[in-house]
């Protein structure tokens, strides 16, 4: 809302300073949001006269003029106006300053090599009006004094530019945030009334409102004025629609626009003789069209509130008119509308045919009800003023009448909420401005709301307005008490927040990226599911929710790998979603190596990242987590997005309960179709709400602390064994020969190639043996060393090696 | 007696020249070897007249100590030189570079709601969380934002069903509306997560992230509002004085509602939180509305509280200096590492939020 405090002062009786204004709004939440100064902008543009104008040498539109521009100093201007003649008085904007209609600054130029200083004006670059042929003429008696003066002689006041909350109709007129002020203390609110009126005749248009289901408009009122002559407007009624950035039209358009501006009356103007017969408001039938006042044309839909006559559509009501009835110059006889409409049904329809109006921002959000006489007498006395013509009687259609809202409030409430007291002669003053209708019992008071306040409708409504009033700053702080009830985190948040710094620690950054992606890079990482689509994406590449962590991961990577970062860790931890209801989601954190290792190390020798680098990262994440190494299970059933030979999927226990992560390298069809170039990309998931929360704390799992100082022994074996038998078991089988004696197994060789079979491998490893209760004997670790030869024989078919 | 002189005489001065370890060996042996001549010494003992014995055996022990003292002395000294020879032959460049090592880092919105999570955790909220996907019921309905409330116009909603019935979160709040609808009075949580808006520029981008908070209880009201949100702007940005202004607003599901404003000025290019004469808004907040509270079956007769929402990502960019809110999702390696936390700074009341 566009407002000046020049403005302001038709409805405000104030001395106080422009600044005070400003604090005061924001104050009272009728939040600053912009402030323009147009004066000195202004300043710059003063009257001249052009001495001689004499033809350009190289241009046959063009014409050089001396202007006298005051104080005995003349420029010369180049100019293509046709009315440009010796002796005319205009107005010159000399180089600096800034032209209103399109912001271009002017300077010093050469045109067709002669040099301008400055230029002539017209009406349309000043914003005076749409007249752009030929340079403003200014009247000789008027302005010949005045050569070298300012042209806008008093200063505009500066744009304020407020931002009104949805819930403040009533400040979307220059009034509402008048009475506003008052009530806070700024200035003595200026008690509007409309002159009396002669009403000259009882001619009407008729209007219906028809019988509808759900009927969008509830009043309907309507003045006719004869015999007008439509003109340009005044200059106080285009400056002040100039102050305020709006476009002066003609005087009709300029009455309905100010009134809107100025009371928060929307008003439209109608010619009255384009209308055939009567006004019918009824609700569209399929399919109708109408050309709007934007020179759209809009295909309607079942149920809209339209305007219309025997020829068809005039209108949305509330909306935007249409062209056929509209005012020009020529409009002899005018009928003025001033209604009411449902704003849920002004919203439903401007949403659906995405029209945006100052009438239907208005109408949405709740016009006075009351105000549909006082704008039309507003309204008809102006044009009368300006455009002369009878007034005829005024005509309101009602199908239901406005009923006054009630509340009855009790004074304390307002302590129970605000915290400090308010005395009831401060309520009531403030209430009373505000226009309320008190009556008052005591603490209760019964209150009658302003019919231009459908926000207020409880108790609830009241308490804010005094709070607002009186001051948001008389808040009185109430510090905290530091008390804890309940933990901060629950187990899973705690796990989340462990899991991000464990990754983290291992040397991943941590990104965020968007919960949506791309379909097409979705469709990469998606199992099975159905797309989730956004039906309104902010672009047609971030089209879906995404069904895994990896696509903006790898997305992202490139981008990073396109820079020429080349051994890269990333991460994330977020939202992955495998359906469109709420709660269809789980938490999943995905990391990723790309590239080398001790790339263009002096000391290493740099390596591929393979898939035991994040294997590691997974494991040692989840034993930090507090796990159990010796309980994971791995296999190698992984999504179709991982290499098949080079991939893994992990469990927290044998048992193969849910997935607890994956791990593994991309697969090579979608590195070439991603077009990521890298020499190796490694990629893990651990899904977060498959971890199995244990309801003990990590504290209460430990085991009994026991250790044993018994000699330990080594023993060292190799097997040749099937080249697809999983390691995981043979080391299971090792363990489980002996589960008291045998404490370690760790593998140090893996070996195919000369001297072993093409389907076998060979598995060198090595068997920590302790007791707890004995040292062991010779004979004892024979015998074992035995048994697990046995056992692995038996159980895998291998062979130890000699 | 002049045979133990002479021996004594000789064989301090061979020590004395340039002699390695198998030299000194050489000479031990040759004086107490087997034949050495001390040894050979001593075994005369025995044929020597007992006057003499007692005298002629003193001076052999003393010859023979300072001996095997000297010996013992030079032999130390030549290993000192050998290992400091071998060592000489060992010296590497100490300035080559160190192996490599990674630097992992936590994204500063992660940090942030940690550093949000301790503050609130201090004064007794817990952490709630909600769901991306939302119903238009408890985004917008519940929150007593009705269907064609123009409200619903400044949240620029992504929709995924023509009903518009799924929609992701605009914001926080429904948490709000699920803690309530499952739990029993009275509530102290916050709900930090991502919220949706079909909107994007350099202040804008469709993902942001949000806290709400809310506290409901008997006798809250809006003195404990301001109370706490001073105390939360004071610890989270570190300072012991904070210049805030509350200011009359509006959301649907509040009321009174209030945005709430901070003091800062530019110092060198640099903004300064909670003095100066420029007011940044931070945070929006109010009473909870009590047709909130009856879409959630609490008794707004008997409870009452606040709630606010706050920025994350505006949080962190003012106390960390970060100015464009997209680099925040770009993923840029090198920007992950400026912005980005060792994970092993984890905000804590007793360490302070930040380094």
């Amino acid at each position: 809302m566009k407002i000046t405090y020049d403005w302001l002062k038709d409805h405000l009786q104030t001395n106080n300073s422009e600044k005070l204004l400003l604090s005061k709004l924001t104050d009272i939440g009728l939040e600053v949001e912009r402030i323009e100064d147009t004066s000195t902008d202004l300043d710059k543009f003063i009257i001249a006269k052009i001495v001689k104008v004499k033809k350009h040498p190289n241009a046959d539109r063009l014409k050089v003029c001396n202007v006298d521009i005051g104080n005995e100093e003349i420029v010369e201007v180049v100019c293509g106006a046709s009315n440009a003649k010796d002796g005319l008085l205009t107005i010159y904007a000399p180089p600096g300053a800034i032209i209103p209609k399109n912001n271009m600054k002017l300077s010093v130029t050469k045109i067709r090599n002669v040099t301008s200083y400055g230029m002539l004006c017209s009406e349309a670059e000043l914003n005076l009006s749409n007249e752009s042929e030929g340079i403003i003429e200014l009247e000789k008696n008027k302005h010949d004094k005045k050569i070298g003066k300012k042209y806008f002689g008093k200063k505009p006041s500066k744009l304020i530019d407020l931002s009104i909350t949805p819930n403040r109709p009533d400040c979307l007129g220059v009034i509402g945030i008048a009475r506003d002020l008052s009530a806070a203390g700024f200035g003595k609110f200026k008690v509007y009334k409309n002159k009396s009126v002669n009403f000259k005749g009882n001619n009407k248009i008729n209007v219906k409102i028809s019988k509808e289901k759900n009927q969008g408009c509830l009043a309907f009122g309507s003045c006719l004025i004869k015999n007008v002559k439509n003109v340009e407007s005044p200059a106080w009624l285009k400056d002040k629609l100039i102050s305020v950035g709006q476009k002066p039209i003609s005087a009709i358009v300029d009455v309905t626009n100010y009134i809107m501006l100025d009371l928060n009356r929307p008003l439209h103007a109608y010619d009255a003789d384009k209308i055939n017969k009567g006004i019918t408001v009824r609700n569209s039938k399929n399919g109708e069209k109408f050309k709007a006042l934007n020179n759209k044309e809009y295909k309607l839909s079942e149920g809209m509130c339209v305007i219309s006559d025997n020829s068809g559509v005039l209108g949305l009501g509330g909306i935007i008119g249409g062209t056929t009835t509209g005012t020009e110059f020529s409009t002899k006889n005018v009928l003025i509308e001033s209604a009411y409409f449902n704003p849920r049904s002004i919203r439903k329809t401007s949403k659906l045919l995405n029209i945006d109006t100052d009438a239907k921002y208005r109408f949405e959000r709740g016009i006075d009800p009351l105000s549909i006489e006082k704008g039309l007498i507003r309204a008809a006395q102006l044009i009368k003023e300006i455009c002369g013509g009878d007034i005829n009687k005024i005509d309101i259609q009602n199908i239901t009448k406005y009923k006054d809202t009630h509340i009855k409030f009790d004074i304390n409430s307002f302590y129970k909420i605000a915290g400090f007291e308010l005395s009831k002669k401060v309520v009531v003053k403030i209430l009373s401005n505000l226009g309320f209708g008190i009556k008052s019992n005591k603490e209760i008071l019964k209150l009658k709301v302003p019919s231009w306040r459908p926000d207020i409708t409880q108790e609830i409504d009241i308490v804010e307005e005094l709070m607002r009033i009186y001051g948001y700053d008389k808040i009185q702080q109430i510090e905290p008490i530091k008390d804890r009830r309940k933990p901060t985190l629950n187990k899973t948040q705690k796990l989340f927040h462990f899991l991000q710094r464990a990754v983290a620690a291992k040397g991943y950054r941590e990104v965020i990226t968007w919960s949506f992606t791309d379909s097409k890079v979705n469709d990469l990482f998606k199992s099975n599911s159905k797309d989730i689509e956004i039906i309104n994406p902010i672009s047609s590449d971030l089209n879906v929710l995404r069904s895994s962590i990896l696509s903006n991961l790898i997305f992202n990577l490139n981008k990073n790998l396109n820079r020429d970062f080349k051994d890269l860790l990333l991460f994330e931890i977020g939202p992955v979603f495998y359906g469109s209801n709420p709660g269809e989601q789980e938490t999943v954190i995905g990391g990723l190596r790309s590239g080398k290792i001790d790339r263009l190390s002096w000391i290493e020798k740099e390596r591929n990242v393979d898939i035991f680098d994040v294997k590691r990262d997974v494991f040692q994440t989840l034993v930090e987590v507090g796990y159990d190494r010796s309980k994971f299970f791995v296999d190698d059933k992984t999504p179709n997005y991982y290499h098949p030979g080079k991939s893994g999927r992990v469990f927290l226990n044998k048992g193969k309960d849910k997935v607890a992560a994956y791990f593994g390298e991309i697969h090579p069809t979608i590195i070439k179709k991603m077009n990521i170039k890298t020499e190796s990309l490694m990629v893990f998931e651990i899904f977060l709400d498959n971890l199995k929360e244990t309801k003990r704390s990590l504290k209460d799992q430990k085991t009994k602390y026991s250790i044993s100082d018994f000699q330990k022994s080594e023993r060292d074996f190799a097997f040749i064994i099937d080249k697809n038998f999983d390691t995981q078991a043979l080391i299971d089988i090792i363990f489980n020969t002996d589960k008291e004696l045998i404490k370690d197994v760790n593998i140090f060789d893996v070996y195919e190639g000369e001297k072993i079979p093409n389907d076998k491998k060979s598995i060198a490893l090595n068997v920590n043996i302790q007791s707890m209760h004995k040292p062991l004997k010779e004979t004892d670790l024979e015998k074992l060393n035995n048994l697990i030869i046995i056992n692995v024989e038996k159980k895998t078919g291998a062979k130890i090696r000699s | 007696m002049s045979d133990l002189k002479k021996i004594k005489d000789d064989f301090l001065l061979k020590l004395k020249s340039k002699t390695n370890l198998s030299e000194l060996n050489q000479i031990k042996l040759d004086l107490f070897g087997n034949e050495g001549l001390i040894t050979s010494q001593f075994k005369k003992i025995g044929s020597i007249p007992d006057s003499e014995k007692k005298k002629f055996a003193t001076d052999l022990n003393l010859i023979k100590d300072e001996l095997n003292s000297v010996i013992n002395q030079k032999t130390k000294e030549l290993e000192i030189d050998q290992i400091n020879s071998k060592l000489e032959k060992e010296k590497i460049d100490v300035t080559l570079p160190e192996r490599g090592f990674l630097r992992g880092k936590v994204h500063p919105v992660s940090q942030t709601i940690d550093e949000i999570s301790s503050i609130f955790s201090e004064i007794g909220f817990s952490v709630e969380e909600g769901p991306d996907v939302e119903n238009e019921y408890n985004n917008f309905t519940a929150l007593n934002t009705p269907d064609n409330h123009p409200a619903r116009d400044m949240h620029d909603t992504f929709y995924l069903d023509v009903n518009k019935e799924k929609l992701l979160r605009t914001h926080t709040s429904p948490v709000q509306i699920r803690t309530m609808m499952n739990g029993k009075a009275p509530f102290k949580i916050i709900a930090p997560g991502r919220t949706y808006r079909s909107d994007s520029d350099q202040t804008h981008s469709p993902m942001f992230h949000q806290v709400e908070g809310l506290h409901i209880d008997k006798n809250i009201n809006m003195g404990h509002l301001k109370g706490c949100l001073n105390y939360f702007i004071k610890e989270f940005f570190e300072v012991d004085k904070i210049k805030m202004r509350f200011r009359p607003s509006h959301f649907p599901f509040t009321e009174p509602s209030a945005e709430v404003d901070i003091g800062y000025e530019i110092k060198d290019g640099k903004i300064s939180i909670g003095e100066g004469d420029k007011w940044l808004e931070i945070l929006g907040c109010g009473m909870v509305h009590p047709n909130v509270l009856k879409n959630v079956k609490v008794d707004p007769k008997k409870y009452q509280g606040y709630a606010f929402g706050i920025g994350i990502d505006r949080l962190a960019m003012l106390k960390y200096g970060i100015n464009d809110l997209r680099s925040f999702f770009e993923c840029d390696y090198r920007w992950l590492n400026h912005y980005g936390f060792d994970p092993i700074d984890v905000p804590t009341n007793y360490r302070g939020l930040s380094r």
